[in-house]
């Protein structure tokens, strides 16, 4: 049985303008132990997917579908069966550690706090094992600075500060929210280094929510990427970062610039990403997809299986377009192997990066 | 051809009251950019890379006058731009244009889109007549991709890639020669920020315009500059031609900032070597004696904390006793200190 699994998890939001379709129809499942990288743009419902399933949502936001955590649905818990879960078997850490901890207090009260509250220790019993999980996430001298305010700390500190908050109950699975987005790159790589050792120490599934393909690709195994609401491909890491097929998914990866290759252009992805408010008839992206069909303006595609462990919703998947276009290309003989010498002019620009990889798969030969 | 700008030994010292220090007692200087030297020729990018606090933003803001700064910074005609008066300075501002981090914040909400883009022309070029304003920003507005019919919307009806387009036509209005990107793309979602690099590379290439770009994405960095600055605390590490920077690096810093870039490729981003650093930024108000990267430094020995190291090197400047690429061995003492 999966650790947590979403069943058509969908969040919406009441405003004065219109209803604004958050997070449509989410289907996920998260296995104990495991890291889940969820990508996707502001606006993608990334963070709304998180607060749903912690049961956070602003006022006007209304979660439905199910969020199965340990074999129980836990969407719209009472506020009772929800506290005993949030903090001992699931965790959420933040992007900005200064505003989710309270500046008021010193960080050994807040900390004591939570185990005080959920597992009934004594004041002094807390703040010795706050002292000592400040400790696993290598804060020097723990001892003397469990005393200070949050602001006290360097932006790292306070980052691990949140996480040794989040771990002070041994949660099963930890949701970060973008947890390394407001750090400096050198410590980012020792936040993200620091969340591994954890998790293979605690033996904790990791919810990883960020928009930095590079911090997936250096720490999760699975990958869901999210556009205008809706997951849109999910699988191994190794797999879509090798041959994404879906066309946006394609077109991050080219639109990133890279500081190990020398890249000429980046191909950035024309137009803006949806509002959710108006969305888009049928595909969330199909006003801005090279390989846009007729039938994506009218039928949103399902999240459909099409290998072991992956899955995507598109009409009109990367391999499939490339293997048509080389099919007609004028010199069938081409070897495989250098699909980007046989593609013809009409394929726009971003296709072609991935062209290498995906054409030689066996969904080319198939079609 | 002749440089553009021409800087030298540029200082920036604010006044801090210590932590804790009584209102009454003398402020101690910070000092924020500690003697940078640099030289920008005509039609070049120059990227300053560095992490928060290093003294990236306060560099630019000193070039163009918003904070005091001491030193020489020689423009093309000979004049020293931070010697100017207010006055005097007023008639190069239009030559010096400033592109900043957040798109919304830095645009008047309470202006339409043509008149945010119309007033540097108006301030600088008074005798230009309304048609003729009206007709300029609807070209840049052209230039930039925005839509000229948007000309009467205000800022918020725009998404945040677009706001900096606005950013990015007001700045370049009066024609500068110059401008000065301050984290312009750090904001923006990747797809976006594709958009609008590509926009300032295409630009500086039918303007022929200089750009310093400030940044700490050391891959976008990378992607628009022909040279590049690494900033440690006020000081310059190490600077060189941006194949060469990134290809070649020398200072121990600069290897361990290009170790922690994530690259968007799990085979290379698991089994990579990260160069750690020890411990956290030092406080800029009591910089280490000698290098003041010596304190993380993997290299360390006694002669860094006793003598300040010089940029030493020409093109490929290098402020470092000890230079060169770090060795397996080192890499891994480090990883040990810094676990203990």
């Amino acid at each position: 049985m999966a650790l947590l699994e979403l069943r058509d998890l969908s969040v919406r939001f009441q405003t004065n303008d219109a209803e604004v379709r958050a997070v449509n129809d989410v289907n996920l499942t998260v296995e104990a132990g495991e890291t889940l990288g969820i990508v996707g743009e502001s606006g993608s419902g990334k963070s709304q997917l998180s607060f749903a399933i912690m049961g956070l949502l602003a006022r006007n936001g209304r979660a439905s579908g199910r969020v199965i955590f340990d074999g129980q649905n836990i969407l719209n818990a009472p506020p009772k069966v929800l506290n005993r879960i949030r903090a001992e078997q699931i965790a959420m850490i933040f992007q900005d550690p200064m505003t989710s901890l309270n500046p008021y207090m010193r960080v050994s009260d807040q900390m004591a706090e939570v185990l005080t509250l959920h597992k009934g220790l004594s004041k002094r019993d807390a703040v010795a094992q706050a002292v000592q999980m400040l400790d696993a996430v290598k804060i020097p001298d723990a001892k003397g600075r469990v005393r200070l305010y949050p602001h006290e700390f360097s932006g790292g500190m306070r980052q691990r500060v949140m996480i040794a908050m989040a771990l002070l109950c041994r949660p099963k699975l930890l949701i970060a929210d973008e947890p390394t987005t407001a750090l400096d790159v050198t410590v980012q790589a020792q936040i993200m280094q620091l969340l591994s050792d954890l998790q293979r120490d605690f033996g904790m599934a990791m919810m990883l929510i960020t928009h930095d393909l590079g911090v997936v690709a250096g720490s999760c195994e699975r990958v869901a990427v999210m556009y205008g609401g809706r997951i849109r491909e999910t699988g191994p890491v190794g797999a879509i970062f090798a041959e994404p097929t879906l066309p946006y998914t394609q077109g991050l990866l080219d639109a990133i610039p890279r500081v190990d290759q020398d890249d000429e252009e980046l191909r950035a992805i024309p137009g803006q990403p949806p509002n959710m408010s108006r969305p888009p008839s049928g595909c969330a992206f199909q006003p801005r997809c090279p390989y846009r069909r007729d039938v994506c303006a009218t039928i949103d595609p399902p999240l459909e299986a099409f290998a072991p462990g992956r899955a995507r919703a598109c009409h009109a998947p990367v391999p499939e377009v490339l293997g048509r276009m080389t099919r007609a290309a004028p010199e069938p003989d081409q070897p495989a192997a250098h699909p980007n010498e046989a593609v013809p002019q009409p394929i726009p620009r971003g296709a072609v990066a991935g062209a290498g990889a995906a054409g030689t798969t066996s969904t080319t030969e198939g079609q | 051809m002749s440089d553009l700008l021409n800087v030298r030994d540029l200082r920036v010292t604010f006044p801090i009251r210590r932590e804790g220090a009584l209102p009454w007692s003398k402020p101690q200087p910070l000092q924020a950019v500690a003697g940078v030297d640099f030289t920008l020729r005509p039609g070049e990018t120059l990227g300053v890379v560095g992490e928060s606090g290093c003294g990236k933003s306060t560099l630019a803001r000193a070039l163009i006058g918003l904070v005091p700064a001491t030193g020489l910074a020689r423009w093309n005609d000979g004049q020293d731009l931070l010697a100017m008066t207010p006055r005097q300075m007023m008639a190069y501002r239009s030559d010096i244009q400033m592109v900043f981090q957040d798109p919304l914040a830095s645009l008047n909400p309470r202006m339409t889109v043509g008149q945010i883009i119309a007033e540097p022309l108006t301030t600088h070029r008074p005798k230009l007549g309304r048609a003729e304003v009206k007709d300029r920003v609807r070209a840049m507005m052209e230039k930039v991709g925005l839509l000229s019919n948007q000309i009467n919307r205000y800022p918020h009806e725009f998404s945040g890639g677009q706001c900096q387009r606005i950013g990015i036509a007001r700045a370049l209005i009066v024609e500068p020669r110059l401008i000065i990107c301050d984290e312009p793309v750090s904001a923006l979602d990747v797809s976006i920020q594709a958009q609008v690099i590509n926009l300032l590379i295409r630009l500086q290439k039918d303007l022929g315009l200089s750009l310093i770009f400030i940044a700490h994405d050391l891959s976008v960095v990378k992607h628009i500059s022909d040279r590049v600055m690494v900033l440690y605390l006020g000081r310059v590490m190490e600077t060189a031609s941006s194949d060469d920077l990134y290809g070649n690096p020398q200072h121990p810093y600069t290897q361990a900032l290009l170790s922690a870039v994530p690259v968007p490729d799990p085979t290379i981003e698991t089994s990579k070597t990260i160069v750690p650093l020890a411990g956290d930024l030092p406080s800029p108000m009591n910089p280490p004696s000698g290098c003041v990267f010596r304190t993380r430094c993997p290299r360390a020995q006694a002669r860094c904390a006793a003598e300040v190291p010089e940029l030493l090197g020409g093109d490929h400047g290098i402020a470092c006793h000890f230079p060169g690429h770090l060795t397996e061995t080192e890499i891994a003492h480090a990883r040990r200190t810094e676990a203990a």
